[in-house]
């Protein structure tokens, strides 16, 4: 991408301690960069490190958590001091919309007085200002101002989902990380939600990572998208390009897995289950699942290589696979 | 149909009463209910595949809930084989639980912790008193093999915990098929499973119904209906509002709320760049259904000859809708 990226990961990794000496690789060196306005999905099954990721970027790991590896924000390496390097960035540059984010307001406080004590506690804003920048906020994701004054068990579950996303985006953040913001919603409630992301990120620039396992959800929605697995970073191009021409069969695979509403082809499950990361991984980690697997995969982890315009690969087939 | 479907239910009726309170009671304040299932009707034949789609708080689960008499229905009829099991009491109805049996959504929740495979698929023998035994471990072993865990013994004696979330599905629906029952009421088997071992559980559904065994499955998931149902029935607020064979009803909706509902389903190819037709707003609650068509209040198309007419289904055939602009 021309544009310089507003977010960059590189070579991260995050290991939690689990006690008696043993230790879960949640994330094994995974790299990544988003520019502004992008929209990128991080796909991935359960356990193959989105969400860690996500908390990363966020400094929101568990105390047993420990972290290694550089994100840069337009350029600033925000990881290097620890907490304190992080800390003026958490919310006012990068937010987070978590899974389930519109049961987490508390129940016997109004909507807007929780949006307005963010602001405070950040000081972007307080008192009069803070209120009107909160009715702002709240016309934003289409919720009428006056509405500010309702307690969330007044607002439906999509609502509470637009009041989350407009809490996040209460201290003007540059990069929103949306954790399944639809997953707990239907389908309709989805693609209004899904409509609005894509207004904010197309209108303001925002730049948006939409983890979900949902891949029709980012074919629709997203530019580009990263497919984890074990960790890392499998395949990360143009939404586009992984579908026409997937370069690692885990995500050709994972497509393949996903029925289509009006598609003709047979779904196809993918054998066995991801490795376990709390023993180190030596060879391909997709390697005992793949369908294209050779000698080369047992031995070496394959790097992530560029395979095309903004598309990028893990596979030792990269090169040849259709 | 000549013979009498495996299970045909007949204009059901689940209410819930609301709770008043204390105070509502005692000041006679007046009595709400919950429509949550208003005169359903539904068919399923032996080596059928039927889909029940629709949103939260439709009325899908209360209905496969009545299916099962996990709850006394309002009004109405549920035929299981020829004999209505609404009006039966717990003892007369227990020789007939055995025809019908349900696999829940969450594998990780439905089976005991504490139980081993083995004591979860045979509770079931023991509690409807069935073989002796050696014939309940033999036919456990046949279960668990049916389901797809094989070879059986690997599993046995293993925990749920020792368990991957697709095989405690597989558990799940081996206890359910230790009976051999006809009928297989299947509430969002695989929503809480990852996409990769989702195909896996629906083609082994797809192989029983090739069997003969007649499957209702309930899913919010068009998707998944479209790729392995016969048919599909779509609710709304309480009421089937089409129904039809699998592709016909996707490829060619005719109610509204279908059709807006096809449109907003998202597509896994990204060319796919199809319109959507967002409605505005959420489903009303079913405390407060409409006048009229329950629909009315959020259709394109509906105008005020919609507030006037309840539609019921309609339409030549196999696929119909509930629509009286159609």
């Amino acid at each position: 991408m021309s544009a310089a990226p507003v977010l960059e990961v590189q070579d991260l990794h995050v290991w939690f301690d689990l006690g008696h000496g043993r230790e879960l690789n949640a994330v094994q060196g995974a790299s990544l960069t988003l520019a502004r306005g992008e929209r990128m999905g991080l796909v991935g099954e359960s356990g193959c490190g989105k969400t860690t990721l996500s908390l990363a970027l966020m400094g929101l790991l568990p105390p047993n958590a420990s972290v290694a590896g550089h994100v840069l924000l337009d350029g600033v390496d925000i990881l290097a001091g620890g907490e304190d390097s992080l800390r003026p960035h958490r919310w006012r540059d990068i937010a987070m919309v978590f899974q389930g984010a519109m049961n987490a307001f508390n129940p016997v406080k109004r909507i807007g007085s929780q949006i307005v004590e963010a602001m405070e506690l950040h000081d972007v804003a307080s008192g009069r200002a803070a209120q009107a920048r909160c009715g702002e906020l709240l016309e934003l994701v289409g919720i009428r101002a006056e509405r500010a004054n309702r307690f969330p068990h007044e607002f439906s579950g999509g609502m509470r989902q637009r009041a989350a996303i407009a809490m996040a985006l209460s201290c003007q953040p540059r990069v929103l990380l949306a954790d399944e913001p639809t997953t707990a919603l239907d389908v309709m409630v989805q693609a209004q939600i899904l409509q609005l992301l894509t207004r904010l990120s197309d209108e303001l620039g925002l730049a948006i990572i939409l983890v979900t396992h949902d891949l029709p959800v980012v074919a629709q929605t997203c530019q580009t998208a990263a497919v984890m697995y074990a960790g890392r970073v499998a395949e990360l191009g143009p939404t586009v390009a992984l579908y026409d021409a997937p370069r690692h069969p885990y995500t050709r695979m994972l497509f393949a897995a996903t029925p289509d509403l009006t598609g003709t082809a047979g779904v196809a499950s993918i054998p066995g289950a991801p490795p376990r990361l709390d023993r180190p991984l030596v060879a391909c980690p997709f390697a005992p699942r793949c369908d294209s697997v050779f000698g080369t995969c047992r031995e070496r982890r394959p790097p992530l290589l560029t395979v095309g315009e903004g598309h990028l690969a893990a596979c030792h087939l990269a090169g040849s696979v259709a | 149909m000549s013979a009498a479907p495996l299970l045909a239910v007949r204009d059901l009726v689940v209410h819930y009463p609301m709770a008043r309170g204390i105070v509502g009671t005692v000041g006679r304040k007046e009595e709400r209910v919950v429509r949550a299932v208003d005169g359903v009707s539904l068919t399923v034949a032996s080596g059928e595949l039927v889909a029940l789609v629709g949103e939260s708080g439709c009325g899908k689960t209360t209905t496969a809930h009545a299916v099962m008499r996990m709850l006394v229905p309002r009004s109405g009829s549920v035929e299981i084989s020829g004999r209505d099991i609404a009006p039966l009491s717990e003892r007369a109805l227990r020789p007939l639980r055995r025809e019908a049996q349900i696999v829940f959504q969450d594998p990780y929740e439905s089976l005991d912790p504490r139980y081993r495979v083995r004591d979860t698929v045979t509770e079931p023998l023991v509690i409807h008193g069935m073989g002796n035994k050696e014939e309940r471990t033999e036919r456990v072993r046949l279960a668990l093999e049916h389901a797809g865990l094989s070879p059986a013994e690997l599993f046995l004696d293993r925990y749920p915990h020792e368990l991957s979330g697709g095989q405690r599905q597989r558990v799940a629906i081996a206890s359910a098929l230790v009976l051999e029952p006809k009928l297989l009421v299947a509430d969002e088997p695989v929503s809480m499973l990852d996409v990769s071992v989702r195909a896996g559980i629906l083609d082994l559904l797809d192989g029983l119904r090739r069997t003969g065994l007649g499957i209702l499955m309930i899913t919010h998931d068009l998707s998944t209906a479209a790729h392995y149902a016969d048919r599909i029935l779509v609710m709304y607020l309480g009421r089937i509002v089409e129904e039809g064979p699998a592709r016909a009803v996707v490829n060619d909706p005719q109610h509204p709320y279908t059709r807006a509902l096809i449109s907003v389903v998202p597509r896994r190819d990204p060319n796919d760049k199809h319109r959507e037709q967002i409605l505005q707003g959420e489903t009303p609650n079913p405390v407060d259904i409409p006048d009229g068509c329950r629909f009315h209040p959020r259709c394109p198309i509906g105008d005020e000859s919609c507030l006037a007419v309840d539609p019921q289904l309609m339409g030549e055939g196999a696929h119909r809708a509930a629509c009286i602009k159609l």
